[in-house]
């Protein structure tokens, strides 16, 4: 029998504290959709994807109202567009993220990711195309995401592709200049790509993926903050005992939804990814979750600490709620995103450097970060090649999400609206390391990568 | 758990007639009160209630808009969710 003080608890999770379950994203194969002509290549695709999903947010919402759990979006990933595309004849991407985007429009979902090409070792020539065609594909579409992985522990960095994707990022700025660069919002570069990731900009179905999977992303860091007020004063191994117990809730309706989401799609369930994904709003923030801890402000000394222990204990407690778990599964830190980020950010007491450490212990990277739009492409691939190493050479998924804001600087402000939310400019160190990106070639994989 | 049952959550200011009110909606859709209790907890009055849903789907019938609808028309929140969200969240 449920207790009252359990039935209380969960709905005050759901209402005071912001529970939800952020994403059901289904994961569609593209593979059998290439063909030597685009225009049939991308009817494919588009047919493809609505015969699939054609039911996802209806299923959603049916999940939705017989359990009141906010199911916040619909999303679907598929496979790499550069792999699906390789086999058609051009030299533009553009028309294939037209057509996901149509099919996106059609099945009334959120977000569609893919638009997407594994680099990590080097580029095939549909790879070139793909990624010579994501500011023109991001700028014509609404509700395409994009990614490239770039490096990986087993494979090293390619650099060639860092130094292409620092100017991609700066071009993807240019072409969506008029609505504050919102190209860049869609588009992340990474290392250790998950194959299985539910959540955007980064989600994309894996080569080793089967022909439809359904992927549940949950939500949560305002569940763990408030776990954590009951327990002030206390030793961190209570507060780590904590948020394994409310990590572990939070997973279980992640776990029910991503189970009968599955069962009534007629599709397997693949992952559930236990990530503490903030939004803008208050009461709904990381960096207020770490301040809980004992900080005066996200950002500063202790910082890189306690998300190292949050990440870890959430980590704990999903895996015990849920044999299948996996996407990025850890505290997500995107500024933009985030009520307590944005305000520490604003502050000046959270600054990129300390984000970069940050990114060594949390589960994604430098994430939703908009900075002045002078940056040089050179800069933006140092940024992106450094955290590509601390991806690589640790062993874990790290990203670069940042927006050069064409036309602000620092003390300007970026409003994206929605889950996206609003950032101040960040201040960046503009010292040049132009002569090292243009060396190019690759950073051989550490030796750590030999474990066979 | 494969019992088809459901738990009713009512807060808000205790007034005269909510449980009626509320039995009267589900006897209209054919759903059975198991287990009714209250409580005052941080001063918000609580009442959970348990009910077999029997042959009732929530997400396929008008409960949902109809507990809603009342809950408006009382002044109180009135929340319907299946009991496997609970099993799930609280029970290994």
């Amino acid at each position: 029998m449920i207790t009252d003080f359990e039935v209380l608890e969960t709905m005050k999770m759901f209402t005071e504290q912001h529970l939800d379950i952020r994403t059901i994203t289904m994961g569609i194969s593209l593979m059998d959709c290439a063909d030597e002509d685009v225009n049939k290549a991308c009817d494919k695709i588009y047919n493809k994807i609505c015969r699939y999903a054609k039911n996802l947010v209806q299923v959603g919402e049916d999940i939705s109202r017989k359990y009141n759990v906010p199911i916040i979006n619909k999303r679907i990933s598929v496979t790499p567009i550069s792999i699906v595309a390789a086999a058609s004849k051009t030299d533009d991407y553009t028309p294939f993220a037209v057509a996901l985007d149509k099919a996106a429009k059609t099945c009334g979902v959120n977000f569609v990711g893919g638009f997407s090409a594994l680099v990590q070792k080097g580029y095939t020539k549909a790879d070139k195309i793909l990624i010579n065609s994501i500011p023109q594909a991001l700028a014509t579409t609404d509700f395409v995401c994009s990614s490239v992985n770039l490096a990986s522990t087993r494979t090293g960095i390619n650099m060639d592709a860092v130094k292409d994707m620092g100017e991609i990022i700066k071009k993807a700025a240019d072409l969506t200049a008029d609505r504050d660069a919102i190209g860049c919002a869609k588009l992340v570069v990474f290392a250790n790509a998950p194959e299985d990731n539910p959540f955007m900009a980064g989600a994309f179905l894996g080569p080793g993926e089967p022909e439809c999977v359904i992927n549940v992303g949950i939500s949560g860091p305002g569940v763990v903050k408030h776990a954590l007020e009951t327990v002030k004063g206390k030793d961190l191994g209570v507060v780590a005992e904590t948020i394994k117990k409310a990590a572990f809730k939070i997973t279980r309706v992640g776990e029910l939804v991503a189970r009968e989401a599955s069962e009534r799609l007629g599709v397997p369930f693949g992952i559930i990814d236990l990530s503490l994904a903030p939004t803008p709003e208050v009461g709904d923030s990381v960096a207020r979750l770490l301040e809980e801890f004992g900080l005066e402000e996200c950002g500063g000394w202790g910082t890189t600490a306690c998300l190292a222990m949050l990440n870890d204990a959430v980590k704990k407690g999903g895996t015990m709620a849920s044999s299948f778990v996996g996407g990025l599964s850890g505290a997500f830190i995107p500024v933009s995103e985030d009520e307590g980020m944005i305000a520490a950010a604003k502050s000046g007491g959270l600054k990129l450097e300390k984000l970069e450490a940050m990114t060594c212990v949390c589960s994604v990277g430098l994430d939703m970060i908009a900075i002045p739009g002078d940056t040089s492409a050179a800069v933006i691939s140092g940024i992106i090649a450094d955290e590509m190493a601390l991806g690589t050479f640790n062993n874990k998924t790290t990203a670069v999400r940042i927006i050069p804001v064409p036309g602000k600087t620092v003390g300007d402000e970026v409003v994206f609206g929605g889950l996206l939310g609003s950032a101040p400019i960040m201040a960046v160190n503009n010292s040049s390391c132009a002569n090292f990106i243009n060396r190019g070639g690759r950073i051989p994989a550490p030796i750590h990568s030999m474990r066979n | 758990m494969d019992k088809n049952n459901a738990i009713i959550t009512v807060l808000g200011h205790d007034r005269v007639g909510i449980i009626a009110a509320i039995a009267n909606v589900l006897a209209d859709s054919n759903i059975n009160i198991k287990d009714i209790s209250q409580t005052i907890l941080d001063d918000i009055f609580t009442m959970v209630m348990m009910v077999d849903l029997k042959d009732v789907k929530i997400e396929e019938s008008d409960i949902v808009d109809k507990l809603n609808k009342l809950g408006d028309d009382l002044g109180v929140k009135i929340t319907i969710q299946h009991t496997d969200l609970f099993y799930a969240m609280h029970r290994i």
